[in-house]
């Protein structure tokens, strides 16, 4: 059992290992086709210029700036998400006042907000603002869906012992709806980066991936603007690998369903 | 006693209480039998408190009921002794663990309901629903799925309670086995046709 359990994941690597190194082969041949760094650097360009970035306190203190600043924006959106879905599936009034306004959010092009962002808050605010705002709808609807389909029978049971609405809460709604908020999570993540950093681009805070990769293409600097966004790539899988691990440890019994 | 008195109670145009009046003097183990569909499960539903009449009068001294579903509706993130606990004081896991003893459950007590058998699962519900400590028991189809050995057993431990039941089953060995007092249904909407023993009205 445990033979193929090692067999199975030395697999799983292995295919991850050739996956990786299929793709990093066809970069390379394009870049040598290609033959023009300004265009396509080769993968040795790009490490080579990871590893000078990554030896300066700049680099570390500005991956750090947008991480903070996006993942603060992701949990708030997270948070007001969860809000929203409740009071809105809770209250008709609450519904149609901000049922509209989240779709309009939701339908709104991402540049839109950031430019209109600009003119309203401060500059170094805006990443995180913006990652919020396009968490909120993503996180709104999937708990909104999951509270309206839990389980009828299981809320009249709920009823029938008395659980009381807290009880009810703890032990009927969160646990059915916490696989639809691992799974909104995970897309937020993603979402959040991708708008914190294209608002980073452009309101420049002082320290920031976003900056750097702005000044990147500014200076033609292709390798640096290749870098820059594998830094983004990294960060990202990190912030949702961390994420999915501390759902997964809190949900792991939800597993057995 | 628990009494109707020109009940009436419909989903959209199906008329489940349509005038329906019935006195149940609730002691020992009282059985509802009848086909399936008719409306038992819906009289329960009222005497548990789930829902109310659209017209007619419902009475019964019952404050705290505890209603065994058909279905088991257990929590599936819940283990067997969570299920149990769930409906017992924070912190009394001593009686949630005589419960499952009592139907013979407390090796599963660390089992998922996803991973024990119909039968236990039904009789993990059974658990719960004694555990809560009503004071009327509403077992609807409580030996679903269970074996001779197992509905005897059963059936002994629901006879033994102090609070009074009623339960719904279809099957006449059962009715025997819990005491012979049975109401006899038909519909829907739903009707008596007999009681046994028989009561002058």
């Amino acid at each position: 059992m445990t033979t193929s359990i090692t067999r199975s994941k030395a697999s799983g690597a292995a295919k991850k290992i050739f996956s990786a190194l299929f793709w990093i082969a066809l970069w390379y041949f394009a870049a040598l086709i290609v033959g023009q760094e300004l265009i396509i650097p080769t993968p040795l360009a790009v490490a080579k210029t990871l590893a000078s970035l990554s030896s300066q306190t700049l680099f570390w203190q500005a991956a750090g700036l947008s991480l903070l600043r996006i993942f603060t924006g992701c949990v708030a959106g997270i948070l007001l998400g969860v809000l929203l879905a409740v009071l809105t599936s809770r209250f008709e009034l609450m519904d149609s006042l901000f049922s509209p306004i989240i779709r309009i959010v939701r339908a709104t092009p991402v540049a839109s907000f950031i430019i209109l962002a600009l003119l309203w808050i401060n500059h170094s605010a805006v990443p995180a603002f913006m990652a919020t705002l396009m968490v909120v709808p993503i996180v709104w609807g999937s708990m909104r869906t999951a509270i309206e389909e839990t389980d009828r029978d299981l809320l009249e049971m709920a009823r029938a012992y008395g659980f009381g609405k807290l009880g009810t809460v703890k032990l009927v709604y969160i646990p059915s709806a916490l696989p639809a908020f691992a799974s909104a999570c995970s897309t937020s993540i993603g979402l959040a980066w991708k708008s914190g950093i294209a608002a980073e681009v452009l309101c420049l805070p002082r320290l920031s991936v976003g900056t750097y990769l702005y000044y990147s293409k500014i200076y033609l600097e292709t390798p640096a603007l290749f870098s820059w966004t594998i830094v983004v790539i990294l960060l990202s899988f990190l912030l949702e690998k961390s994420f999915g691990f501390l759902l997964r440890k809190r949900g792991r019994k939800y597993d057995k369903l | 006693m628990i009494s109707f008195r020109n009940a009436s109670l419909s989903f959209g145009e199906k008329k489940v209480l349509d005038n329906f009046s019935l006195d149940i003097e609730a002691s020992g183990a009282t059985c509802f039998s009848g086909p399936s569909g008719s409306g038992k499960t819906t009289l329960f539903r009222v005497i548990a408190g789930l829902i109310p009449l659209q017209g007619g009068d419902f009475s019964s001294p019952y404050k705290k009921p505890a209603l065994m579903f058909q279905e088991d509706r257990l929590l599936p993130w819940l283990t067997a002794l969570q299920n149990v606990s769930a409906v017992l004081p924070e912190g009394d896991t001593a009686s949630a663990l005589r419960w499952l003893d009592e139907v013979g459950l407390k090796n599963e007590r660390g089992a998922y309901p996803s991973e024990l058998s119909g039968g236990m699962r039904r009789r993990l519900a059974l658990a719960r629903a004694l555990a809560y400590g009503g004071d009327l028991l509403l077992l609807d189809e409580p030996f679903k799925g269970l074996d001779k050995a197992l509905v005897l057993q059963m059936a002994s431990i629901i006879t033994s309670q102090s609070a009074p039941s009623l339960i719904v089953t279809h099957s006449a060995d059962e009715i025997e086995l819990l005491g012979g007092r049975a109401v006899y249904f038909e519909g829907p909407p739903l009707r008596v046709i007999s009681e046994f023993p028989h009561r002058a009205p």
